[in-house]
């Protein structure tokens, strides 16, 4: 059940991407001139204040929103609305709730044709991978909201993407369950070799989790910085270089 | 984790009632007679009451005549066959206008509701409708129709299909954008997007259409029976009161409940069957 490990899967490439929105009869620009590279099997962050288009810039990314003008290239090739090779963690669980959890699991999977027997056995693998598989025929009603955004993720990654989108993924969460699923994250996407674009507006998350972290600016026009994050996995919260880290990204918002 | 601790309630409840000859059988018996008593105590009191009171005289026996009066007019009204007439013809006027209301309403209800440009247009005209009472609208089906049946069939189905009609394009309207959108993302097309998730979805509301429909249907039979009918169980309430038959007019009115109770066990059968999820509380 490996994939994406072929060099390029799941590059993102955004040039001069400009997007705006028509709000009560106004132009409203969210994104202007963003460029963005994504290596193949990285983890970018998105970070910035509430308003500054993390979720525009996702959504564009998913194909559920078309651009301006600019250049949006997934491997090489410019994405035209949704595609196989693309899938988004939101930021609810958003299962459906007549389906018990494998059901969910297999939705993507029996929508694109898979036969029902291999859909329920590649859900079954990624229930194991979340450890929900002992719940695969409970319902989502049954769940606690950290098991429910388990089961999301493990839907997300049964598609087997290249490119996986999380937009705040972790926001619902309470503080523990939070790093619990922090931790998660960063085995999953070292065991499936995945490129990952994850919004957050949470620094450490950030931090923890990216190679690379994109900090929105809070004002139109201002700079898109990106700030490194050299550390090695799994990493330490507690670690000097850590903090220093966070502290700096702290210090981009005015913030200290 | 909801879902282990009704696993073992499960299981626990299963073996108790799987060794009905262990130790405890006096206790449960008790404990079952208990919940029996707190569920139909209430209604067995009321029964008692109605037999006590008519037979003492405290009510007037000639208009509250004793239970046992009104339970041997019911089975001499089945043993003698025209009873079971009556039930007979007016289940065929509530079924074929209820059934006509379902696969009339269904569709067109999921018609509605995907095409927005359709409910806009149509909303104004079907609100009119619904608060046009039926049996008002009754006089103009039977110079229409005639006063035979299908005059009667089509005043039931006619108050029949809104709210079935209604609560489907209900259903359909308020499926969850977001779970929408989730299925988009996967390259679910817009009539997989339909059938899996806004079908789905739309099927609990579609039930509470059903069951006020089915109502509905009993109410409405039983007025156009009383209007304009010589046969059919609502016939015979009037029918037994002008001839003065107090205990047969009132075994028709336990037939028309026994019917109304029937055919909600029905549907509430039907509807735990297709919505097990929504019944699961968090
Ligand atoms: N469909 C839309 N129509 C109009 N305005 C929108 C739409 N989507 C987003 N916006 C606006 O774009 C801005 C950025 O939104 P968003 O990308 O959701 O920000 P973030 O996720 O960073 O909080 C906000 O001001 C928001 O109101
Ligand atoms: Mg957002």
């Amino acid at each position: 059940m490996t994939q994406g490990q072929a060099s390029g899967r799941g590059e993102v490439s955004i040039r001069d991407l400009s997007k705006s929105f028509s709000l009560n009869g106004r132009a409203l620009n969210v994104l202007r001139g963003l460029d963005l590279h994504v290596e193949s099997g990285q983890c970018l962050a998105i970070v910035g204040a509430s308003g500054s288009g993390k979720t525009t810039l996702l959504r564009i990314l998913a194909g559920l929103e078309a651009a301006d003008s600019g250049d949006v290239l997934v491997d090489g090739a410019p994405i035209h609305g949704v595609g196989s090779e693309r899938a988004v963690i939101f930021q609810e669980p958003r299962l459906l709730p007549w389906l018990t959890v494998i059901r969910n699991v297999a939705f993507p999977l029996e929508v694109r044709g898979v036969s029902a027997t291999e859909a329920a056995d590649r859900a079954r693998h990624y229930l194991r991978l979340v450890g929900l598989l002992d719940f695969s025929e409970a319902y989502p009603a049954q769940l606690s909201g950290g098991m429910a955004q388990r089961v999301g993720i493990a839907r997300a990654l049964a598609v087997q993407p290249e490119l996986l989108l999380l937009d705040e993924p972790l926001g619902a969460l309470d503080a523990m369950t939070k790093m619990t699923m922090q931790e998660e994250l960063t085995r999953i996407w070292s065991e499936e070799h995945v490129t990952m674009v994850l919004v957050t507006h949470d620094l450490e998350e950030a931090v923890y989790l990216a190679d690379r972290v994109l900090v929105l600016p809070k004002h139109k026009g201002g700079v898109i910085r990106t700030i490194d994050v050299d550390l090695p996995r799994p990493r330490d919260r507690s670690e000097p270089r850590f903090v220093a880290l966070r502290q700096s990204l702290l210090a981009e918002f005015g913030l200290h | 984790m909801s879902i282990i601790e009704s696993e073992q309630s499960g299981a626990f409840r299963r073996s108790k009632s799987d060794t009905p000859f262990s130790a405890g059988l006096a206790e449960k018996a008790v404990a079952g007679l208990a919940r029996l008593g707190s569920r139909y105590g209430v209604l067995i009191a009321f029964l008692v009451f109605w037999q006590v009171a008519s037979e003492a005289g405290w009510l007037n026996p000639a208009v509250f005549p004793p239970l046992d009066k009104i339970i041997s007019a019911l089975w001499n009204g089945i043993a003698g066959g025209f009873l079971l007439d009556d039930v007979a013809i007016s289940l065929q006027r509530a079924g074929i206008a209820f059934s006509a209301a379902v696969i009339i309403g269904i569709p067109l209800g999921l018609f509605m509701g995907q095409v927005k440009a359709v409910e806009h247009s149509l909303d104004p005209i079907l609100q009119l409708f619904r608060q046009t009472s039926a049996l008002a609208l009754y006089p103009v089906f039977i110079l229409l129709l005639g006063l035979g049946e299908a005059s009667k069939v089509f005043v039931i189905f006619w108050a029949t299909l809104f709210p079935t009609l209604l609560a489907t394009i209900g259903g359909v309207k308020q499926a969850d954008p977001k779970l929408i959108e989730m299925a988009r993302v996967y390259g679910a097309s817009r009539l997989t997007i339909f059938r899996r998730v806004v079908l789905p979805g739309a099927v609990p509301s579609i039930f509470v259409g059903l069951r006020l429909s089915a109502t509905t249907a009993l109410l409405l039979l039983i007025a156009a029976e009383m209007i304009g009918a010589n046969s059919g169980v609502g016939f015979q309430v009037m029918n037994a009161q002008y001839n003065f038959q107090i205990p047969l007019m009132f075994a028709a009115i336990l037939l028309l409940a026994i019917l109304g109770l029937g055919a909600n066990y029905a549907l509430e059968r039907l509807q735990g069957r297709l919505c097990r999820w929504n019944q699961l509380s968090r």
